[in-house]
This record gives C-alpha cells, structure tokens and sequence, in this order.
C-alpha cells in the first residue's frame, strides 16, 4: 500500500462554523468502501486533506472512530490549499491520506478523570475525543470529564450546536467561555481559557490534562495547571508544524529525534521538557 | 596582498577596542586550498584571525542587509560599490558601518588552477606577492598569479574601493578593458543557436540558490522563486523553470550588479551566470550611462525616474 | 577478501555484457566533473574518477520525481482523483560507486524503510539495484570516511567491492546479487591478490587523516549540544543556500507539490533543503527555524547527534567531504564536528 496515495472522498456537506467565515467543517465520505475500512483511527490523529492540482494540508481529525460513514475536518483559511478547499461544494472529490500521527494516550486515561482544554479552532481533536468518550461503550472508561473551550467571541466557537447538547449531559461538565462579548443572551462563562481553567478545573488527583490551542493560550495555560497539581507526565498536547509527507519521511517536522507527524503530534509536558524548544 | 592581513588586524583590533563596533566582518582562513571563511571578529583576539589574501572573493556586503548592530566590514572595489547599493535601498544606515577599504589586486580562480593541473587534487596553494605556489601530492608548480584572476577580476574597472571609512593600502592602478566583447558574441548568435547556448549553459543547474544567496543584492524575504501565491516558477529542475529563475534573477540585478563574481564563484557546478548579469550590465551602461554603485548618491536607473530617460519600446 | 580477479583487459567486455542485463550506471566525465549516468557503451564509463560532484543519491531519490497523476478535466468523472503514476523498475546496476555513498543509502534505508511504513519507490529501486563500487586508493584532502564509520575498503552497502590491484581488479562478493551479477565473468583466482589488497587497504586507510569522533557527539546530552553557544560562531558565514544538502548522499529531506498542465496535473516530489527558510514555515506564518542560527545547527544536530539517537546506527554523514568542497564559504563539517564532540555536557544530561 503506498502510503503517498490519498483514498478518494466526496464531500458530503460544507458548514462554516465561524462568524469570520475562515472555519469551515468539512463532511467527507469514501467513494470506495473498502477505504472505509482502512482507515481505521484513534482520536488526536490526523489526516492529510488532499486537493489534486493544490496539493496537501495535514488536519486533524474532528470526527470520532464511533461516528460511522464519513469523516469531519474543521479546515482554518491559511493560504494556497485552504482557499481551494473552502471554494469547494458538496459533491466535489478530493482525497484523504492517514490516519497519521500517534493519538491521544488512551490506554493511559482509562481510569483517570479527564480534563480537556481548548482554544480557538484548535478544538477539532478535542470533538474527536469528547464525542468518543461520551460514547456509551466508552464513558465507562473514564473518570469524571471537564471540558474548557474558549473562543474570543460567541461566534468563533466551533461546533456551537454541539457544545449546547453537552453543555446539558449530566457526564460531562462543560465550561464554555469566551474572552468578551457584549451579546446579552450569552449564558456561559466571560474569561480568558487559563482563568477559567484555573476557577473550574478539578483536582489533578489520578486525572490528566489534554491541552490543544494558540501558543499563547498554551503559554498562560501551563502554568494553572502546574498550580492545580498536575505533573508534566499528565499534561498532554498536540503540537502543530508544517509538515508535507506526514508519515515520517519527508525529513520537515522534527523536534530533535522525534517526527511532530510520527512519534507525535501528542506529546506529554515531560517528553516535550526533553526535547529543544523548536516550534 | 599580505600586508593587508596585519592591516585589517591592526585596524579591526583598535574599532573593537575604542568601541566604534560591535563586531568586524572579514576572514578567517579557509581549512582547504582557496577557501577563506567569513567571519564575524567580536572581540580583539579574534581580530586575530582574521586574513587576507587572493581567496577572499565572496562579497562581504551580503552580510549586511537587516542588521541591527555597528560593524566594521572589509571591502574591495566591487563590495563597497555593493554597500552603496545597499544604503541607496535602505538595507543598513551609513552610521552602522566602518569601512575597512581594500584596494584589490584581484582574486583567483580556483578552477581554472584546476584545469591547468587536469584535475590533479590540489593539497596547498601559497601566495607570494605575484607568485602561487600550488602544490598536491607529489608535485610543486609556481604559477603566475595574474594569470589565474577569477573572471570578473580579469575585467575589472573599479578594483580601488569607492567608499570607506579607511583604506588600509595605496590604489592599485585602474584598467579600462572591453567588459562586454564575449556579451557582444553571444547577442550576435542566430537564435537557434543562443537558445542551444543557452539551454547548455544552465543545464547543470541543481537549483541550489548558491549563486542567489551569495549574492549581496538579493535580499528579498521572499524571493519570486519561493512565492507560493501564485507560484511564478516552478521548483524541479525542469529546463524552463531554471531558465526563468536565471533569467529573470539577472533582470532583478540589473543596474545593481558589481559582478564581484561571488554567484560564479559560489555556484557547485560550475555556471558561468555572470554571462547573463553582465548581459544587463551592459544594457543599463548602454541605455542610461549608469554603473551600479559607483556614485554614491545616484540610484540606480530601474528605480529612479528621468523625464530624458530612453524608451526604445515608444518609438514604434 | 577477494574472491575473484578481472583483468583489465577483459573489463570493457564484462560491462557491455552486464549492460545486457541490467542498465548500467557508471562515471561518465562532464568537463570539469563527473557524474553517475546511465552508459550505452563500455567505453563511456571512467573509473579513473575521484568521486562524482553530485552524489549518486539522484539515482534512487531522483531530484524531481512525480508520484501521481490527475486529470482535472470538467467531464472526467476520475477527475481529482490522484493515481499513482506508471513507472518501471528494470534491474539497474552502479558500477564504479564509492563505498561511501554505497554506505550512505544503508544509512538512507533508516528513513525510508521502516517497520511500519516504506516509501514505496525508494524501496523498489534498492530492491532493483545492484552496486559494483569500487575501492578508493587515493582518496581526497576532504575525505574523513574512516571517522565515520566508513572507510576506503569499506563494503557496507555494496554487492561487489573491486579494488585495483593494477592489471586488473580483485572483486570480493558480498551478496546474492553480487554473486548474480558477477556469474559469468572470465576471471582468475584472487588468492594472490589477498595480501596486495590487505596492503593497500592499509594504506588508503592510513592516508586518511582523523576528523572528529561521532561516538563523543552521541554521548553528549542533545540538549546540550543544542543549547552550545557554538552555533551562533559556526553559523555566521552560512548564506543558507542548498549545495551542501543537494550534493549530501545522506540528505534526503524533500518537497511534495503539485503541478498542474491545463486538464491534468502531477503530484511531485522533489528536493527540499532544512538550509532554506521556508523549510519549516507554517500556513500561520510561524517559523520555528527563522533564524539562521537554528536553521544551520540543525542541519549538524540532525546528521551527527539526531539521527544517532534515533537509530542507533552511527551519524547520517559519511565522510564523502562533498559539502566541505562544495561550501561556498567554507562550513566545513569536520570543524563543526570537533566542536560539537568538545561539547561540556551538563550533569543532568
């Protein structure tokens, strides 16, 4: 099997997810089903979104393995390909390459409580996870769940719809925030995501921390969590870098030894401690 | 050639000591024959190792576009006109620079020191005054230096630096030659066969941006080779995509050209580019009578408007 | 130790014979240098060569190589769809390859050919190629394979290793293919020729001086080395071009794009450099490596400490000195070396 091949999709259905309009969800299905089959992935990995004339984007992957028959991406507007896809309607054909990228450790988080924080549009992996653990086969594995999301405004929240719905489960707490609004109907919380971390997060007791967003919400983020408790060895991320192959050969998105697409993008606080600060 | 060493030593040692600079850019000695490696002296010991002899070839302006600090810089003819260029383009101020002025009695040619030897590995080359001594296992040849000047030296009209804040030796005298008689062959060849000439010339070209990156006028933060949106060349080495790059490069360099020969020079396999930015060179003496950098205050002609400027294009 | 001696005489023979069976790749002069090209004759081949500018490494990772193929036409309902592009993989054979590059595409095989995932064309031509090198008895000023890990003599990597031996060449085989290419060659018994050979290998080896000691750089802590204030001297002159990568056999770093002709396009691959910095830009516009400085030390982590700790195979640099010839300013990898071997490792390393 060349790992190089994208399997051929179609897109099923195009939603902008974002005030801004840069944040589209894309809906995607395989035209063959037995690629269906192969593509057999773990919430936290990726996939390389191919667009043949443009070229490829590695996105991770929105859609949890319990959702059947199709996968989601949330795609942000950057440059070249991006624009492309965003141009794209139902019905057209493109390509996806994967699953890539090594998950979050979910061996690791049977067991334990999980607290989840995300940023911005980096949230996509985080509806992977939440939507897999609140899967009735799944939810008995974990502990108790916390879910910080923020945006800067109400309308930059991805997957509104969705947060609402968890928002009312009683299996999971959702703290969703923004960092201002003047909409008088918003009724969830006003704050930067390392604040309410810090007001709303649980103990760190036997629970781990899987952080996703901007840099500089990581930056402000890291140390709350170092005041609740918890150890670098609970502290999981996944990192973003420019890759082009995303399998491990192109030689592009190294940190030291290990591959952002290979051995990564999820990496805990302590492993990242032993590596150079180079993304 | 070396008392220019314990010059630039002498000189480097007493800016760093009274402070004038942070730093002085010259070189250090290369560890193989015809090789000297840049090298940023920061401090009066390491003024120390800096040298001079007929390998200092790269342009050191290339060092100076975007720094944020006062630095002493060695410069021949060729690189001092480079620095007028790059204060006329806003790439460093006058107030950053110390320069040491280096009248040039021209570098050598290390391939053509090959050729000579056919290809016999070459262990050690000395200088002395106008003598080489070139010498490998199991051979010793003395060689006259003026024979093995690097192209660009051979032809060179301003070898006496045209700014500076010190010159560290007497002008050397200036020649007037024909820069431009093998220019003047190729634009005389039928079509067919420049385009051959061409198309053989660049062939080798492996696209490793040598020639660009050493080159002190190309500064761009994106060169038009790397532009993505849209993409104007593309990036194999597919015979057009190289044509355009070296093409239209030359076009870039037109009227800011020195032809220090550093793109010759830094080129692996070997490509004569300078052919083309000499091609331009010529067009822009021709057209508007203009050398690049020579005048401290004229700007070059594509990027400076005269009302009497020529427009062949207009008169039909 | 050799198994067999060919003669001088009989050797134009053996090549046109080999060139029925495989396409054959040898030294072929180009004025000022040489390169690996395919031959059509026996006499175009030159093992009177050094070693080539550009290192044999085109010849299994090509420079520009397209991968697939799409059509874009509006009325094709295969249109977006990407295909693998045809090729063909006929037996091929390097003759006359130096054992430092034959090591360097072992070394390569660690990237492209892992347990978990292989790059399909890498691997078919490794499977489809069988290297006859040639031993060197006179090597460079530039050459430092012995501290590598290489040597001269060395046979890794190599199905046939000649050593000329002056009216003819010992050949040792090393492999099945070897054995293959080699079955019906007229030659004489090599058992004469093992002492000249052990000689000579000696020699060769002996003129090589020493550079640095990979095994201390593998020793020292990476972040150590990483945060050494050695980089910001060793990386001033360095003007970021891509001669060192693109003649390296051990550089293998590339570019995927897309390339599109009217109705139809290709997905290529094709030579990319960690010197460039656009190497690791992100669609953000954040760079990690945009400072020269990161980008120069991590061209030397990468060869000489990164890809030890990761493979456990020695450093990604056989000593082949190309870059140290090829730097337009003088980098020289051997003083970089040294350096980072001298590196003070810290306790908690």
């Amino acid at each position: 099997m060349n790992p190089f091949l994208p399997y051929p999709v179609r897109i099923d259905s195009v939603i902008t997810e974002t005030e801004d309009r840069n944040l589209k969800t894309f809906t995607l299905v395989f035209i063959n089903a037995e690629d269906e089959k192969k593509f057999v992935y773990v919430a936290g990995q990726f996939a390389m979104l191919s667009i043949a004339g443009l070229g490829e984007i590695p996105i991770g992957i929105a859609s949890s393995p319990t959702e059947k028959g199709f996968l989601k991406f949330t795609v942000n507007k950057v440059g070249k390909v991006t624009t492309g896809l965003h141009d794209m309607k139902a019905g057209e054909i493109m390509g996806v390459r994967g699953p890539m990228g090594n998950s979050y450790p979910w061996d690791l988080l049977e067991g334990r409580n999980v607290v989840i924080i995300g940023g911005g549009f980096a949230f996509t992996t985080l509806r992977s996870s939440i939507v897999y653990m609140i899967d009735p086969q799944n939810r008995p594995k974990f502990g108790r769940i916390d879910v910080v999301y923020g945006a800067r405004t109400p309308g930059m929240l991805l997957y509104k719809d969705e947060l609402a719905q968890w928002e009312k489960r009683s299996d999971i707490n959702m703290h969703i925030t923004v960092d201002d609004t003047n909409d008088p109907d918003w009724k969830y919380n006003v704050g930067f995501v390392p604040t309410v971390t810090r007001q709303k997060a649980p103990d760190a007791e036997n629970a781990y921390a899987i952080i996703c967003g901007p840099p500089i919400m990581i930056k402000f983020t890291l140390p709350v969590l170092s005041e609740l408790g918890f150890p670098p060895d609970r502290i999981v991320s996944s990192l973003e870098m420019c890759m082009k192959c995303g399998i491990g050969f192109c030689g592009r998105c190294n940190i030291g030894t290990q591959y952002v697409c290979r051995d990564g993008p999820v990496f805990t606080l302590a492993q990242l401690a032993g590596l150079p600060v180079e993304y | 050639m070396h008392s220019y060493t314990e010059r630039i030593r002498e000189a480097a040692k007493r800016v760093l000591l009274e402070k004038r600079v942070d730093g002085v850019i010259g070189f250090r000695k290369g560890t193989v024959p015809f090789m000297n490696e840049p090298f940023l002296a920061l401090s009066p010991q390491q003024a120390d190792l800096l040298v001079w002899d007929g390998n200092c070839a790269m342009n050191l302006a290339n060092y100076l576009p975007k720094r944020t600090d006062r630095v002493a810089v060695t410069a021949k003819g060729c690189d001092s006109r480079s620095i007028v260029i790059h204060l006329l383009e806003n790439q460093i101020r006058r107030e950053q620079l110390y320069v040491l002025g280096i009248p040039c009695q021209g570098m050598t040619d290390k391939r053509k020191l090959a050729d000579r030897l056919n290809g016999k590995g070459i262990l050690g080359v000395e200088e002395r005054g106008d003598e080489l001594r070139v010498y490998g296992r199991g051979f010793e040849y003395s060689f006259e230096r003026g024979e093995f000047l690097q192209e660009n030296c051979a032809v060179c009209e301003h070898k006496n630096p045209v700014l500076y804040d010190e010159l560290l030796g007497e002008p050397v005298a200036e020649q007037q030659v024909d820069r431009y008689e093998e220019i003047r062959k190729i634009e005389s060849m039928p079509p067919d066969r420049k385009r051959l000439f061409f198309e053989d010339l660049v062939r080798p070209c492996i696209r490793c941006y040598a020639c660009r990156n050493a080159c002190p006028a190309c500064f761009c933060p994106t060169c038009f080779v790397d532009e993505k949106k849209p993409q104007w060349v593309g990036k194999t080495i597919d015979p057009t995509d190289t044509r355009t790059f070296h093409f239209l490069r030359a076009f870039h360099m037109a009227g800011r050209c020195t032809d220090c020969g550093s793109c010759e020079r830094a080129c692996p396999v070997g490509i004569r580019v300078r052919l083309f930015t000499r091609k331009l060179e010529k067009e822009i003496k021709e057209l508007y009578g203009y050398e690049a950098g020579v005048i401290l205050d004229e700007r070059p002609p594509l990027e400076a408007f005269r009302p009497e400027d020529p427009e062949p294009f207009l008169d039909g | 130790m050799p198994d067999i001696c060919i003669a001088k005489e009989n050797f134009p023979e053996l090549i046109e014979r080999l060139m029925g069976r495989y396409r054959v790749y040898a030294p072929v002069e180009r004025g000022r240098y040489y390169e690996f090209a395919q031959i059509g004759k026996a006499a175009e081949a030159d093992l009177s060569f050094s070693n080539t500018l550009l290192s044999p490494k085109g010849l299994f990772h090509p420079q520009a190589e397209r991968m697939f193929e799409y059509s874009l036409a509006r009325d094709d309902p295969d249109a977006g769809i990407v295909k693998e592009a045809q090729k063909e993989f006929a037996p091929r054979l390097i003759l006359g390859i130096r054992p430092c590059d034959a090591r360097a595409f072992d070394l390569d095989d660690a990237n492209f050919d892992t347990e978990t995932l292989k790059d399909p064309w890498w691997i078919r031509r490794r499977d489809a190629t069988t290297m006859i090198g040639l031993a060197c008895d006179s090597p460079c000023s530039t050459c430092f394979c012995t501290s590598m890990g290489s040597g001269p003599y060395d046979t890794a990597g190599l199905d046939v290793l000649l050593a000329d031996i002056g009216e003819g060449y010992a050949a040792e085989v090393l492999s099945e293919k070897g054995k293959a290419a080699l079955e019906d060659v007229c030659g004489s018994s090599a058992a004469g020729a093992c002492l000249q050979v052990a000689e000579k290998k000696g020699a060769a080896e002996q003129s090589i001086a020493a550079a640095f000691d990979p095994v201390a750089i593998s020793k020292i802590g990476m972040l150590d080395l990483y945060n050494s204030p050695m980089w910001e001297e060793v990386q001033f002159a360095c003007i970021n071009c891509g001669a060192c990568t693109f003649l390296c056999p051990t550089c293998w770093c590339f570019d995927i794009q897309d390339e599109v002709y009217a109705d139809r396009g290709d997905r290529l691959r094709l030579w990319d450099s960690c010197m460039f910095p656009l190497f690791t830009l992100h669609g953000s516009g954040h760079n990690p490596r945009s400072i020269k400085t990161q980008r120069v030390r991590q061209r030397f982590m990468h060869k000489l400490k990164y890809y030890q700790d990761r493979y456990n195979r020695g450093p990604a640099c056989v000593g082949c000195g190309r870059c140290v010839q090829a730097c337009p300013v003088n980098i020289d990898i051997r003083q970089v070396g040294l350096k980072m071997a001298s590196t003070v490792s810290s306790c908690s390393a």
